[in-house]
């Protein structure tokens, strides 16, 4: 598949569909900013004082330096992967110490008239380093304990910079990754565990009345039912026949009937100790099992039993002396234990009132009350969504979702046409960075996620931010287009 | 190029996940945009400060067009709770000259008073002084979340008819229950037509929609006011009181306890309407109203009690005029029927007293001086007469019947509120005291002469008066005369006939006539006014005899028939008659005669209170 032709016009085998997504999103992101900071008094959109004037100018600088970033041969992305990562990482170190102090965080580096988040732009860095690394000869994540060390290394070096500056919220979004090492081999039962561990967390600090047992919650007793649902279903999994799952079913049902034929006799079981008798005799069981047909897959239902019931235990110790004040505030507030509607609460509030009163079809361009009145604080930049669905409804809410959604599986789709595991590698990265930001972002503002202050993709206000995606984006998009010129 | 196509599917455990997330999302953006209209009630109460625009309250004209209620402008320091900041709260006071104290107990206050809400406005002071406002405007900027609301209050040009005007005060939780219309804070009339007009004064709000940002700053008017609504005036009133008519009848009416109500029998049209003591209609305006209100109604001699269309009193002799009346419609007596009276009326151990002269006497006579013994015998003549009711109880009925067709024994339905009915008895009031068959005329003989159970509001004394005045009709009366841009109801324009024939009222108001020209009402008989009246001489449980006049003129073309009740002031000639035709010489000649001046004079200056056995303090 080799091309002879070495001097085809850079922009030849560009994905445009891509580009127009982009470009669709960064426009809309311009009129919701200026729709964002639009004040009774201002009129222009290309005011260059105000946010939509500013963020224009970053948009003209994002497509001159998406021109030029596809003009650069693909390959020397691959090439430079490793200084890249060095470099910004260097940047990350040195911000820490330079940077001004704005509002507790040491992010920003100011140079001259405007300041720049190298943490933006350490996404790409960190990108490259990890497709480099996958992309190394015969390298295969599982083959090797020092490969997961390697990818983890690279993955956590920008998450301990960015902590350090004080920007948790922009740290987290480096664990998207693990997507990225799902993809390449990691066992699922890893991203599985992790969808338990926040699964019983939620529970466990959600539903604190007392629940239907003694001496137990109710988010305790929804723990140890799902405790016992993944031992059934592991069990089923992983042995050749169902009759494991199907005794261990039968047995947690009876020992359940029986409970509950005492507690209507007035015998109130002590919840905890039913429960760990009765995952304790189930795990001997499955043990013995494991044993006698040599299936030790089936250990892994015992370890993810123990596992859950421990962290669940350790959830109430993580919450109240792990977790900083204000962020078990906004914990709760996300799920909805306390409104506060003062300080903690009081953002997505009026965000959740904003997106509320649009409707379906929004009140207007420019004629959000909620946000031309300034309640939503931060609204141009982390805060954003909640312009949109108040002005522009549902329907705009619901079109903004759309587009990404179209714009990360479309990322999917190029990465898994990548003849490179360098190229599928990026590509996955860039996905997970957008699915993260999506998720977190929008959750945030419709309240369904803790205030974890990052920005949305294209819309927030925010050079570094424009920049740091508009590399991600159109790296990727070189890589892409330069595929079939490739070996 | 090595591809794990088993690795590969986790491309849809990927994609999935987005697309659970982006499910999930899309269910909650739907709950929160379509499915819950709270949010939209929110955002609009945040953004949103509705200020209200009272309108001015309608005027109020006496007959003549001259002005006598009228609006003065006021200011209400309000504030929004949720709004206010940090302030200084010494400049503040200052400002609007209270103490810091005072500012404290009115925020508790405030916070205490039912329907409180820190997110809508509540006043924190009432009725600032135009110079106060205008300092404090100056300021206002400094203090976020107050603001100043105008309001209206009301001024008067005569401190006079109190009762009949009414005064406005702030409604009350029990107001906005029942009439939607009113907001915590709105003022609506209390008393008079302050409160039986209040509809038509009151006119509409309107209401300001302001824009106002997170730190409650107002940004300006919403869609340059596309929203706002204009207040709507209140409707003026033209009253049919002559407000100086009103003013010399409560000046002879000051130091005595009663009423005055004087008609023009023609239209119904109240032309004065006294209740004595009464009140300053300026002491309840303004921030003082609470204490002086409070005063008014612990006043022993209860001023806010209106005489003239609550109380019951017994008529006495002004009864009589209506006795003659019935008496003659019942055929029970003619012109020329007489009844003896020697010195009273006498009927087995009964008697009742009587005053010298002739004897017997027939009608008109009997009205001239007045004579018990003619009525009682007339009384006793149509109760007994079974022959042609039957039994004592359905002659009672008949009788009764026709007090209530001339207006006594239910309200007239003046347009006033709190109208009392009098009290005129029915012959099962009798059956229950006496036993049913155990009375006959001599019980219940007081009735006949106005006394006993019977009881009348000096309005609808005043009524039978203007029905006399007018041979045989009257139309209900009423104290407003035009409602601007209005039709008057037709109550007050459609003329009651009394189940009497009209050719009786002649003779009965020539009786009247007599009783001025050469009976007990001599001090009525005016020089060029032909006047008719009668007095009346009421015992009472409460002290001395209560004297009472009605009275009309001119003759022979009515302009004004009065009623004149004074308590415990004694014979209807002494105060009555004086007032009465005091009053009614100065609406039909706008002067009082020289050689009256001095009867004037000692009606001005008399004081009949000190008989009323109240004690004041």
């Amino acid at each position: 598949m080799a091309s002879r032709n070495i001097n085809a016009s850079p922009f030849k085998g560009v994905d445009w569909f891509t580009v127009v997504l982009y470009l669709l999103l960064v426009i809309a992101g311009a009129f919701s900013i200026y729709a964002a900071s639009y004040d009774f008094d201002n009129a222009s959109i290309f005011d260059f004082n105000e946010f939509s004037g500013k963020q224009i100018r970053w948009i003209g600088l994002s497509l001159i330096l998406g021109l030029v970033i596809l003009l650069v041969d693909a390959r020397m992305y691959e090439t430079y992967a490793y200084p890249i990562y060095l470099m910004v990482m260097v940047v990350l170190l040195l911000t820490i110490f330079i940077a001004p102090d704005i509002k507790g965080s040491r992010s920003w580096i100011v140079l001259g008239p405007m300041s720049l988040q190298p943490a933006e732009f350490a996404k790409f860095a960190t990108a490259l380093c990890l497709a480099k690394l996958f992309s190394g000869y015969n390298f295969v994540l599982n083959a090797k304990a020092s490969n997961y060390v390697k990818a983890l290394a690279i993955i956590f070096t920008p998450i301990l910079l960015i902590i350090g500056q004080h920007e948790t919220g922009s740290a987290l979004v480096y664990l998207g990754l693990f997507f990225v090492l799902y993809r390449e081999g990691m066992s699922s039962l890893i991203l599985l565990s992790a969808v338990m561990a926040v699964t019983v967390f939620i529970v466990t600090v959600k539903y604190t009345d007392p629940g239907v047992m003694a001496g137990i919650t109710g988010g305790q007793f929804g723990v140890y039912i799902i405790v016992m649902l993944i031992m059934v279903l592991l069990t089923g999994l992983y042995s050749k026949t169902l009759i494991v799952a199907r005794n261990l079913a039968g047995g947690f049902l009876a020992s359940g009937l029986i409970v509950w034929i005492l507690s209507l006799c007035g015998v109130a079981v002590p919840g905890h100790i039913f429960f760990i008798v009765v995952i304790v005799a189930a795990g001997i069981y499955c043990v013995l099992e494991a044993l006698r047909s040599h299936a030790p897959k089936i250990l892994a239902a015992v370890a993810a039993a123990g596992i859950a019931v421990i962290f669940m235990f350790s959830v109430n110790y993580v919450f109240t002396d792990v977790l900083k004040p204000h962020q078990q505030q906004r914990i709760k507030v996300a799920l909805g234990i306390e409104e506060d509607l003062l300080n903690a609460g009081y953002n997505v509030n009026q965000s959740k009132i904003a997106i509320g009163s649009g409707g379906l079809a929004g009140k207007g361009f420019l004629q959000g009350t909620q946000t031309k009145l300034k309640y939503v604080p931060e609204q141009h930049t982390d805060f954003i969504f909640c312009t949109i669905g108040e002005e522009e409804g549902f329907l705009g809410t619901s079109l903004t979702m759309l587009l990404f959604v179209i714009l990360i599986l479309r990322v999917i789709a190029i990465a898994e046409r990548q003849p490179t595991t360098f190229g599928r590698v990026y590509a996955y990265c860039v996905a997970s960075y957008f699915i993260i930001h999506f998720c977190i972002n929008i959750g945030m503002v419709i309240g369904l996620c803790p205030v974890i202050g990052i920005p949305l993709p294209f819309f927030s206000y925010g050079g570094s931010s424009l920049w740091g995606f508009t590399f991600l984006l159109f790296i990727l998009l070189r890589i892409d287009s330069a595929r079939k010129t490739r070996h | 190029m090595r591809k794990d196509y088993r690795l590969e599917k986790r491309k849809y455990v990927i994609g999935g996940f987005l697309l659970l997330i982006a499910t999930i999302y899309l269910f909650r953006l739907f709950d929160l945009q379509i499915n819950d209209s709270k949010y939209k009630t929110y955002a609009d109460n945040n953004a949103f400060l509705n200020k209200t625009i009272y309108p001015s309250r309608g005027l109020i004209f006496d007959r003549n067009g001259e002005l006598v209620v009228f609006n003065q402008p006021a200011y209400d320091v309000m504030m929004i709770p949720r709004d206010v900041q940090q302030f200084d709260t010494l400049d503040f006071c200052n400002t609007i000259n209270i103490t810091h104290d005072q500012l404290m107990t009115r925020f508790k206050e405030m916070k205490q008073s039912p329907g409180y809400s820190s997110y809508t406005p509540q006043v924190l002071i009432t009725h600032l002084s135009a110079q106060d406002y205008g300092r404090l405007q100056e300021k206002l900027y400094r203090y976020p979340g107050f603001f100043i609301q105008k309001r209206i209050l009301r001024q008067y040009n005569h401190r006079a008819a109190a009762n009949v005007l009414g005064n406005i005060r702030e409604v009350s939780p029990g107001d906005i229950e029942r009439d939607p219309y009113y907001q915590r804070g709105d003022y609506c009339g209390d008393l008079g037509i302050e409160k039986s007009y209040d509809k038509e004064l009151r006119g509409e709000k309107g209401v300001e929609v302001l824009i106002r940002d997170a730190h409650g700053r107002i940004k300006g008017r919403y869609l340059d006011g596309a929203h706002d609504v204009e207040p709507v005036s209140g409707r003026n009133l033209k009253l049919s009181l002559d407000v100086r008519l009103q003013e010399y009848a409560e000046s002879l009416m000051v130091n005595k306890i009663g009423a005055v109500v004087a008609i023009q029998p023609k239209t119904g049209e109240i032309l004065a309407m006294v209740s004595s003591p009464t009140y300053d209609p300026t002491l309840l305006v303004g921030r003082q109203r609470g204490k002086e209100y409070r005063n008014l109604v612990n006043d022993k001699y209860k001023p806010l009690y209106d005489r003239s269309l609550m109380a019951a009193y017994p008529p006495g002799s002004t009864f009589k005029p209506g006795q003659g009346l019935i008496l003659l419609q019942e055929g029970i007596v003619n012109l020329s029927t007489a009844y003896p009276c020697t010195g009273g009326f006498v009927s087995g151990r009964l008697k009742v007293g009587c005053h010298a002269h002739g004897s017997p006497i027939p009608l008109k006579p009997a009205l001239q001086t007045s004579c018990n013994a003619y009525f009682c015998w007339g009384f006793k003549s149509l109760i007994d007469r079974r022959s042609k009711y039957g039994s004592v109880a359905e002659a009672f009925e008949v009788w009764k019947h026709h007090l209530v067709s001339m207006g006594y024994g239910y309200k007239l339905g003046v347009d006033l509120p709190s109208e009392g009915r009098g009290f005129i008895p029915n012959a099962k009031f009798y059956n229950k005291i006496y036993g049913e068959g155990h009375w006959s005329a001599n019980t219940i003989i007081s009735v006949s002469i106005g006394q006993g159970e019977i009881l009348a509001t000096p309005l609808q004394i005043a009524n039978l008066a203007a029905t006399i005045a007018n041979r045989g009709w009257f139309i209900t009366p009423h104290v407003v005369k035009e409602v601007q841009d209005t039709l008057l109801a037709e109550e007050y324009t459609s003329r009651r006939y009394p189940t009497i024939d009209e050719r009786w009222y002649n003779e009965v108001a020539e009786g009247m006539r007599m009783a001025v020209t050469g009976g007990t009402c001599r001090i009525a008989n005016l020089p060029d006014i032909e006047v008719a009246g009668k007095t009346g001489t009421a015992q009472n449980p409460h002290g001395r005899d209560h004297s009472a006049f009605i009275g009309f003129a001119p003759y022979n073309d009515p302009e004004i028939a009065i009623c004149v009740y004074v308590e415990n002031a004694g014979f209807g000639a002494t105060y009555g008659v004086p007032i009465g035709s005091l009053v009614m010489e100065r609406y039909l000649k706008g002067e009082i005669a020289p050689d009256r001046k001095h009867l004037e004079q000692r009606m001005l200056e008399s004081n009949t209170m000190i008989y009323s056995g109240v004690k004041k303090h």
